[in-house]
């Protein structure tokens, strides 16, 4: 069994806390693994699978430093009897070359979810996001869970998120014994590290001149919230998290206050993708369908199913943004 | 059905003049909202120092403005405390910015086209679809009606207009009609405004109607069965209404499919006004004549099959067709 020096195991505090079912997160080294974990592991038992090094996890924590896809993995499932798994572990970084992000990204999920049906693990939380529906001129303003996942037609980064809100949505009826889960939250801000974290971070935040859509943010910690709501038992389906309300991302850069300059759309894309090219900023620039037409997601299903409801505030989630940037 | 959600409305004490264009709605937000497209009525936008040209745009502005003000005012203030305080409307409207653009459509309406409107009374309180024909060429008859129900309406009603999905794509347009309170027509986005007990305006001929030939003016074109479906769904009322003196306003003599179908546009009409030079980009100032019509209740759950649908459309296109003669009837002259 190849159980090698790749996995680092941490010694839980107490034998009997070994016996318990526990949580499995999949990269539990991002920001909201981190928060997730902060909150799952005093009630139970959390295991961490990142490929990353977590140094100053809590003691409790059993933490597997391995990749995914590796053989390894699969012991971890068959030894630990686990209650869920949420999968975290979606790897986002534009610097890493499509192709291999891709693979990772899909190849990790199918191990996943293959494991998920041989180990029966009765649930399955997977965070998707709001943007998989795709930024569109004729999107409703407040898609509902059934609208078609559209957004790999023009953004080609996302097509990795789509395929895994496929994968998983196939797992409805592959696995029916298998509680799954899927959330759809609109754009996270806080601290988490994502595409509108790097558009914000831009010394001028380019917008498109003459467009000026509606937006939904949703704070990390409401994610979480909604992460752990999921797994309660009973819970199934595809969930949207919208947020605590709308805003034109005029008024949200307003209230960043970084200097905004309006970019003619023609030449945005150009723009960003050389700036982004350069090394100047994270956010690549064919994600500009975002800022141009509306992708705001109804949030009715989660509110009344899961209990969801955002206790940011709109001033408090857009806030935060500003604040992550430590000013 | 839902109960009608506006209250009967309740008198308020009028507030000076001066509280207008503070975004009372938007009371939360500190920054201003951005600089409006429109500026029909702008208050400083105008050169100040000297030139005869700017002189004259600025009384005539502010005499504009003095006129509207009096009455729209008034309006605008009873709208405010209808739709209360509150975050952004989550559709994208903006009062403290459709202020100008409904500025802009109170003065094309009282003074431009003079419109004459009848059976407001025939609207019901609570959400209803507005069904109408379609001319002009550029969607100014949306406005109008819109505008009536502000302002000649008891209590004054916000109209959401579904729009095409083309103007979604276009820069400053987008947002315009965002502000304004216009929505890209799409199903899902009726729906949620019907269970606010809104009101929408829908123009079941589409393109087609408005890029009509001048020879074929006041001929309804195909009606799109959607609407019907809508209105079965959610059990809103339907009421007809007719539009008589749009199609005068730039008789169109041809229009280019060919250019369009490459620009992408839905139509490009060819008017002879543009003989006329920058002047022909004018709309004539044709009388308008707005017709309201009696709600039309139809029976149904929204699932019937296509040849129900079909026979419900009909009995509306009807109500339209017989409106629009009776009105066109009784116009003496298309400026008169």
């Amino acid at each position: 069994m190849a159980t090698g020096a790749s996995i680092r195991t941490r010694t839980t505090k107490s034998g009997a806390r070994a016996a318990e079912r526990s949580v499995i997160l999949t990269g539990v080294c991002g920001r909201l693994g981190r928060l997730l974990l902060r909150q799952l592991h005093r009630e139970g038992r959390v295991v961490g699978i990142d490929r990353r090094d977590f140094p100053d996890a809590p003691p409790d924590l059993m933490h597997y430093r391995l990749d995914i896809r590796r053989k390894a993995c699969r012991d971890v499932f068959r030894r630990e009897p686990a209650q869920a798994v949420v999968h975290l572990g979606v790897m986002h970084d534009p610097r890493i070359s499509a192709e291999t992000r891709h693979t990772w990204n899909v190849e990790g999920f199918g191990r996943v979810l293959e494991y998920v049906a041989a180990m029966r693990i009765p649930k399955l939380v997977l965070l998707s996001s709001a943007a998989v529906y795709g930024a569109r001129p004729d999107n409703a303003q407040f898609l509902l869970e059934d609208a078609p996942l559209l957004a790999s037609g023009r953004v080609s980064d996302i097509r990795d998120l789509v395929e895994l809100d496929m994968l998983a949505q196939t797992f409805f009826w592959r696995v029916p014994e298998c509680e799954t889960v899927i959330l759809r939250p609109s754009f996270i801000v806080g601290e988490v590290h994502n595409e509108i974290y790097s558009y914000f971070r831009l010394p001028i935040t380019p917008r498109l001149l003459g467009f000026d859509p509606m937006m939904q943010f949703v704070h990390e910690a409401d994610v979480v919230q909604a992460l752990r709501q999921a797994l309660r038992p009973g819970v199934r389906g595809i969930y949207n998290i919208g947020g605590p309300g709308v805003l034109p991302l005029s008024q949200v850069i307003a209230r960043v206050g970084r200097p905004a300059a309006p970019v003619p759309h023609v030449l945005a894309r150009g723009l960003l993708d050389r700036l982004w090219r350069l090394g100047f900023t994270d956010f690549p620039g064919r994600e500009i369908d975002y800022l141009r037409y509306v992708c705001m997601v109804d949030d009715r299903r989660a509110r009344r199913e899961l209990g969801y409801a955002p206790r940011k505030s709109l001033d408090e989630t857009v806030a935060s943004i500003r604040e992550a940037f430590g000013e | 059905m839902g109960a009608p959600r506006r209250a009967a409305p309740s008198r308020k004490p009028r507030t000076p003049r001066s509280r207008l264009g503070q975004n009372v709605a938007l009371a939360p937000l500190d920054p201003p909202p951005p600089a409006p497209v429109v500026r029909a009525a702008p208050s400083p936008p105008f050169p100040r120092r000297g030139g005869a040209v700017g002189r004259v745009a600025l009384e005539l502005a502010q005499r504009l403005r003095a006129a509207i003000d009096s009455e729209f005012g008034r309006q605008y203030e009873r709208i405010l405390t209808e739709l209360g305080p509150g975050d952004f409307d989550p559709f994208g409207f903006d009062l403290g910015y459709a202020r100008y653009a409904v500025h802009f459509a109170a003065a094309l309406y009282r003074r431009w086209f003079r419109c004459k409107v009848r059976g407001l009374e025939n609207i019901p309180p609570g959400r209803a679809l507005l069904v109408s024909n379609h001319s002009g060429q550029i969607p100014i008859d949306g406005m109008m009606i819109a505008t009536a129900l502000i302002l000649d309406h008891e209590p004054p009603r916000l109209v959401r207009s579904m729009i095409e999905k083309w103007a979604a794509t276009l820069p400053v347009v987008s947002t315009f009609f965002a502000r304004c309170g216009q929505v890209v027509g799409i199903p899902e986005n009726c729906r949620i405004l019907l269970e606010r007990e809104e009101l929408i305006l829908v123009f079941p001929e589409g393109a087609r109607g408005i890029s009509k030939t001048i020879d074929r003016a006041y001929q309804l074109e195909e009606f799109g069965s959607g609407f019907v479906r809508l209105a079965l769904e959610n059990r809103a009322p339907i009421v007809p209404v007719a539009v008589v003196g749009a199609e005068e306003q730039y008789p169109s003599v041809l229009n280019l499919r060919a250019l369009a179908d490459v620009i992408g546009a839905p139509a490009v009409p060819v008017s002879p006004l543009v003989l006329l030079g920058p002047l022909g980009l004018l709309p004539l100032p044709t009388r308008y004549h707005i017709a309201f019509g009696r709600p039309i209740v139809l029976g149904g759950e929204g699932d019937e099959d296509d040849e129900q649908v079909a026979e419900h459309v009909r009995v509306v296109r009807a109500a339209i067709q017989d409106l629009l003669r009776r009105t066109l009837d009784e116009r003496k002259s298309i400026f008169g």
